[in-house]
């Protein structure tokens, strides 16, 4: 019966042993900001735009990362490259490419699909902003900067993070954050794209 | 007052007054850290390391946490009661801190009590101002014109009613082996054995108890949170919920410091280790009593509410009782 085990003495002593045992256990938790845990060596995290040895992008605008994203956050407008001024060793270089980090769901699709290894997943996750227009990263800050190196292709990565990658966490957004960031050039591009007339 | 204040005769009131004033402050102090403590403690239990982010180990947490409560909107419901429900959290703060006046903290010495005063009454003064107390958090949820309120307030009646009969039950045992009502007179009854062998039954039933006075899991029907939403308190906000806070610790000190001088001798050293000062014993004592009441609300769920009613009249009771007999029996017939 249910009032035996009331005044079940020894299952209370037994109880009282266990929380005692436990206050002596090492404790589980992580200091999250200053102590960090170490990620799994292809961790999906904030994107990055590669370049080549000699300083050229990788990205030739062809969209496949575009179209190959299940939740539609990359936007590419690819554009033919001037023969004064080439930006990467293809015929077309990505004049626009933006990634709207909140749709996101780093899920690592674009990362296979993109033929030049352009695009790539770093383990870097922390990027809380203001705004959710902040969160749209341009080309201003998903390329690397020129002095970063080429950097480790996905498929070459060693047991561990490279430390070459996520140099574009560094770079702050460059969106007024009071303003916010203005969607209607993003929303046209998809409305365009859906009818099939993007250039 | 006939003489000027330093004269032997004026001296005596400003001595008490500053005893009270530094009284004050050690207990409001012992408070914050009781309250560190029962966090950090809470949190090993639980694997987790507690508060650590303000000041070295967390030390400095109390005083966040208090300015907080005083930062923060003190709401009046429009159904409550103004002047009542303003005045709850001060009946309990006020009667809890009473209770000091008459607890000694070491042995008495010519010319240096170590207590505001020492009342030949002492016990009974202290169970007659926790019962106060209660007065508290019972027109505190009345007054607060509110469903959940009210309901824990009608639970603090009667689980107060319950359980203070058998914990006065389980007191009379030792004031009948010590002869005395007088809180230094029973800790000195305690020279030779100390009363929780003798009264094991007693003390057993008073730890108990005292639980159940100070409302803390596992007998914490009247503030029930998955229940009652707070209970009593659910209304109050601000520094008038952090009076009640207040309250419930300064409670909680209170019974481990009556457990401690009624039960395991007060300040008197065990195994004659008398280089250790009395204070330090006694608060060694009612250190562990706080661990203890720690260390069982991070234990036992909280009692369905007519087994906690089941269990103070049908068990707690009859058992003082049936102790309180053969105490006064047994000392009877040895003289």
């Amino acid at each position: 019966m249910a009032r035996k085990k009331l005044y079940n003495v020894g299952a209370l002593l037994a109880g009282l042993s266990v929380t005692f045992k436990f206050m002596f256990q090492k404790k589980p938790t992580i200091q999250y900001p200053s102590e960090k845990k170490k990620h799994a060596p292809r961790f999906h995290g904030l994107h990055e735009l590669r370049r080549y040895a000699d300083g050229k992008e990788r990205c030739i605008g062809c969209e496949l990362c575009s179209s190959v994203c299940p939740a539609n956050a990359i936007t590419v407008i690819g554009a033919e490259n001037a023969p004064a001024d080439r930006r990467s060793p293809g015929e077309r270089y990505a004049a626009r490419y933006e990634i709207d980090e909140l749709r996101c769901i780093f899920c690592g699709m674009c990362e296979e699909a993109c033929p030049t290894d352009a695009i790539v997943l770093t383990p870097r996750f922390e990027m809380s902003e203001y705004r959710r227009g902040s969160l749209i990263y341009s080309k201003d800050r998903l390329l690397v900067p020129p002095d970063a190196g080429v950097g480790t292709p996905p498929d070459d990565r060693p047991n561990g993070i490279p430390a070459d990658l996520g140099r574009v966490a560094e770079k702050k957004s460059t969106v007024d954050w009071r303003t916010g960031y203005d969607a209607t050039w993003r929303g046209t591009v998809l409305k365009t794209q859906k009818k099939g007339l993007a250039g | 007052m006939n003489g000027a204040w330093w004269t032997p005769a004026a001296s005596i009131w400003w001595i008490v007054l500053l005893k009270c004033v530094v009284l004050l402050f050690v207990v409001i102090t012992t408070f914050a850290y009781a309250m560190l403590f029962e966090r950090k403690v809470m949190g090993w239990m639980q694997l987790r390391p507690g508060p650590n982010r303000v000041g070295p180990w967390g030390l400095l947490q109390p005083a966040v946490d208090a300015v907080k409560l005083i930062l923060k909107e003190d709401l009046t419901p429009k159904t409550a009661d103004p002047l009542i429900y303003r005045l709850a959290p001060f009946i309990s703060l006020v009667t809890a801190f009473s209770v000091y006046a008459v607890i000694p903290f070491s042995q008495p010495a010519p010319g240096n009590v170590w207590a505001i005063s020492d009342v030949n009454a002492g016990i009974l003064f202290i169970l007659a101002l926790t019962s106060i107390g209660i007065y508290g958090i019972s027109l505190g949820g009345w007054a607060s014109g509110s469903k959940y309120p009210l309901l824990g307030s009608v639970r603090a009646t009667a689980q107060m009613i319950s359980y203070e009969l058998a914990m006065s039950m389980s007191l009379v045992g030792v004031l009948i082996l010590a002869g005395t009502t007088s809180l230094v007179g029973i800790v000195n009854g305690q020279a030779k054995l100390w009363y929780f062998i003798p009264q094991f039954v007693g003390f057993l039933i008073y730890i108990i108890t005292a639980v159940a006075e100070t409302n803390r899991a596992p007998f914490d029907l009247v503030e029930a949170d998955a229940e009652l939403v707070g209970g009593f308190n659910t209304e109050y906000s601000g520094l008038r919920f952090g009076l009640f806070f207040i309250a419930e610790y300064i409670n909680m000190l209170t019974v481990s410091c009556i457990a401690t001088l009624l039960f395991l001798g007060g300040w008197t050293a065990p195994f004659g280790w008398a280089v250790v000062p009395g204070i330090v014993w006694f608060l060694i004592k009612v250190g562990f009593f706080m661990f203890f009441y720690i260390w069982l609300r991070s234990t036992f769920p909280r009692f369905r509410y007519d087994r906690l009613m089941a269990f103070g009249w049908k068990v707690l009771l009859p058992v003082a009782t049936l102790n309180l007999v053969v105490t006064a029996v047994v000392v009877a017939v040895r003289g």
